[in-house]
């Protein structure tokens, strides 16, 4: 029997070629980095791939020209159990690995920076406050509805006068008989406007403390800030506390200090640092993809020597900082992480984005600028992110201050 | 209602498949394999009856080691147990019915579910080989189910219509696109997943009949021809399209 190959790997040679042609995506592992991870990582990260693929890809334009976050999705990643995902199930999490988390959620930023922001806020500041902050009846009243996206959580740290020196805060807590009094305002919070509860760090008696503000409370309005060049399919707030009176039992017990905020913030900077590496690939995909179908001067784009040099430093800085993040992953994982190691992958990864983000933009010419493409939307979107949650200039003063022993930003 | 499904592992649909170095096989090397996307149907339909009735979902692979790795997909989606019928060797299409058939006869399974065809290979066999080899009732290509007072109505397409089998349980099913739409696993199926133990059960050794002789790339296809271009080149088109291509 002569067997000619069959139809169906005829069909996969086809889509694959087809493939080419449109924007099936390929994920960069020039390093194969897939053999370091376990199986269940990388089941996680496959499932969120072919998610982000089905239901962020084909939608998130549209989101993004009219300035909307898709809240139809919330639901949908709650069931997938992408909300406190590294937590103990008791709260609703399914304890997976830090690198597990980390790959979650670089796929969601693959999708949109906006998607992979209210994850964020939602399981690394909100759900990790109460969690590492909150007493028992906290945590079990509020965790595991944030858990399955019945709640939403914000988080309030910034203030209008206070970005990378957020000791100075204005927001003031005051006691009175049945509890707290808040006064002051927050800015640039993700989330806020349809948050469900916000943690809110506000100075008791001089010293910064957390509290769960619910929504509704007398005093407390969260309105949106519109008219943003970046992370345009997410929300960003402002809080305003009046008078704001809230029972005693919404101080967060255990967080006394800047250092508690500033954990949290760590949590979530190590997601950034996955999370950017997503929005990279997704770049890199799209240019390398353009370059090879692209003709000009009768030969595609890719055969231009100077589109190779930009190709190749483009994939050489993802491949580093996939490295960072995966190395990073394990530290945390075994508790040897310091703040300043998240630091340094923060300001690297974030910047190598944005510069991956910016080349991409440039090799599809005036294409990048439409919606047709996707680099142009990430390069905005990392704008944000290079500064949010610790500006490029800060992360490397914390780097430079544990290097030295010196603090040059004080 | 106790289900088995069977599952395959196959390559990704947007690999790029190449002929190994011994033309009779294709090169897995740098190959991303997942769950035959027919098998999907087939898992989640297992998963809903279950749901819906009661009872339980055994996923069932034939093959070597990496057949687990569809086994876990199945079981992160729900699947609560999972059977892998160990084969080096492998064997032909007969061969893998007969090994599986001798696993499942035992079993009291009420329904087998099996995805219509393994996009790999594209042989759409075992599933009815298996049914007969265990002397079971079979519809393939099944886009409607449905299980009352232990008989299953199954609908499958036909050219310009719809045939409806009614069949008495046990019996077989194969599933077409359009079942179902599968669910995702979710991040505690899969950490769950882990915690299953997959039985390992060792194939059953049948003689293979046929035999892989030769793969080889279809022929490349001629190049295109432009005859011109707008209204000017319309009658020398339509001209080649009644006279060489025949078409018109």
């Amino acid at each position: 029997m002569i067997l000619i190959v069959s139809n169906s790997i005829r069909d996969l040679q086809q889509t694959t070629k087809l493939a080419k042609m449109t924007d099936k995506y390929t994920a960069l592992d020039y390093y194969k980095l897939d053999d370091l991870l376990t199986e269940e990582e990388r089941m996680i990260r496959d499932m969120v791939r072919s998610w982000v693929d089905e239901k962020v890809i084909p939608i998130i334009g549209k989101a993004v020209d009219e300035g909307r976050f898709p809240k139809e999705l919330i639901t949908e990643m709650a069931e997938l159990g992408l909300y406190g995902a590294t937590l103990p199930e008791k709260y609703g999490g399914a304890g997976v690995s830090q690198i597990a988390y980390g790959l979650m959620l670089q796929e969601l930023e693959r999708g949109d920076s906006g998607i992979r922001s209210f994850a964020s806020v939602q399981s690394s500041l909100a759900m990790f406050a109460i969690y590492r902050f909150g007493s028992e009846e906290q945590k079990m009243k509020y965790l595991p509805k944030l858990a399955a996206g019945e709640m939403i959580g914000c988080f309030g740290l910034t203030g209008p006068n206070h970005g990378s020196d957020p000791g100075g805060m204005n927001t003031s807590a005051k006691k009175d008989a049945d509890g707290y009094i808040l006064n002051g305002a927050k800015m640039w919070i993700t989330n806020g406007t349809f948050a469900d509860i916000a943690i809110v760090w506000a100075k008791l008696d001089g010293v910064i403390r957390g509290f769960i503000v619910e929504a509704g409370t007398p005093g407390y309005s969260a309105p949106e800030m519109k008219k943003k060049w970046s992370l345009r399919a997410s929300v960003t707030s402002e809080l305003v506390f009046d008078d704001c009176r809230i029972p005693a039992d919404s101080l967060l017990p255990e967080a006394k200090g800047l250092s508690a905020p500033l954990t949290c913030l760590n949590q979530a900077r190590y997601g950034i640092a996955w999370g950017v590496v997503g929005a990279a690939m997704a770049c890199f995909d799209e240019a390398n993809q353009y370059a090879q179908t692209r003709t000009q001067f009768d030969k595609p784009l890719a055969s231009f020597q100077m589109i190779q040099e930009k190709l190749a430093v483009m994939a050489t800085e993802i491949t580093k900082a996939q490295l960072l993040v995966y190395r990073l992953g394990q530290l945390k994982q075994e508790g040897k992480l310091t703040h300043q190691m998240v630091s340094m992958a923060k300001y690297n990864n974030c910047r190598e984005a944005l510069n991956v983000a910016r080349q991409a933009r440039d090799i599809l010419g005036a294409a990048g600028i439409t919606y047709e493409f996707h680099s142009g939307r990430h390069m905005l979107n990392l704008e944000s992110v290079y500064t949010y949650e610790g500006t490029d200039s800060i992360h490397k003063l914390l780097v430079g201050a544990d290097l030295t022993g010196i603090e040059a930003f004080r | 209602m106790n289900i088995a499904v069977l599952v395959k592992l196959v390559p990704d649909s947007t690999a790029v498949v190449k002929i190994g170095d011994d033309r009779r096989y294709i090169s897995t090397a740098d190959l991303n394999f997942v769950l035959n996307p027919y098998d999907e149907y087939a898992v989640e339909e297992g998963l809903k009856i279950k749901e819906k009735e009661g009872g339980d979902v055994t996923v069932v692979s034939f093959g070597d080691d990496t057949a687990q790795k569809a086994l876990r997909t199945a079981l992160a989606m729900g699947a609560g147990a999972a059977v892998h019928i160990k084969s080096s060797g492998g064997s032909d299409m007969l061969g893998t019915a007969k090994s599986i058939a001798s696993v499942l006869k035992d079993r009291g399974f009420d329904l087998i579910v099996a995805g219509k065809v393994a996009i790999d290979d594209d042989c759409g066999a075992i599933g009815p080989m298996v049914a007969e080899l265990m002397d079971i009732p079979h519809v393939t290509a099944v886009h409607t189910l449905s299980l009352v007072d232990g008989k299953l109505t199954a609908e499958r397409d036909i050219e310009g219509g719809v045939e409806v089998f009614e069949s008495t349980l046990p019996a077989l099913i194969t599933a077409e696109k359009g079942l179902n739409d599968p669910r995702y696993a979710t991040l505690k199926g899969i950490m769950m997943s882990k915690k299953k133990k997959i039985e390992v059960v060792e194939a059953e050794s049948f003689e293979s009949k046929t035999e892989v002789i030769k793969m080889s790339y279809p022929p490349s296809r001629p190049p295109g021809k432009i005859v011109g271009e707008g209204v000017e080149a319309v009658p020398e088109l339509v001209k080649l399209l009644k006279e060489e291509a025949k078409v018109l």
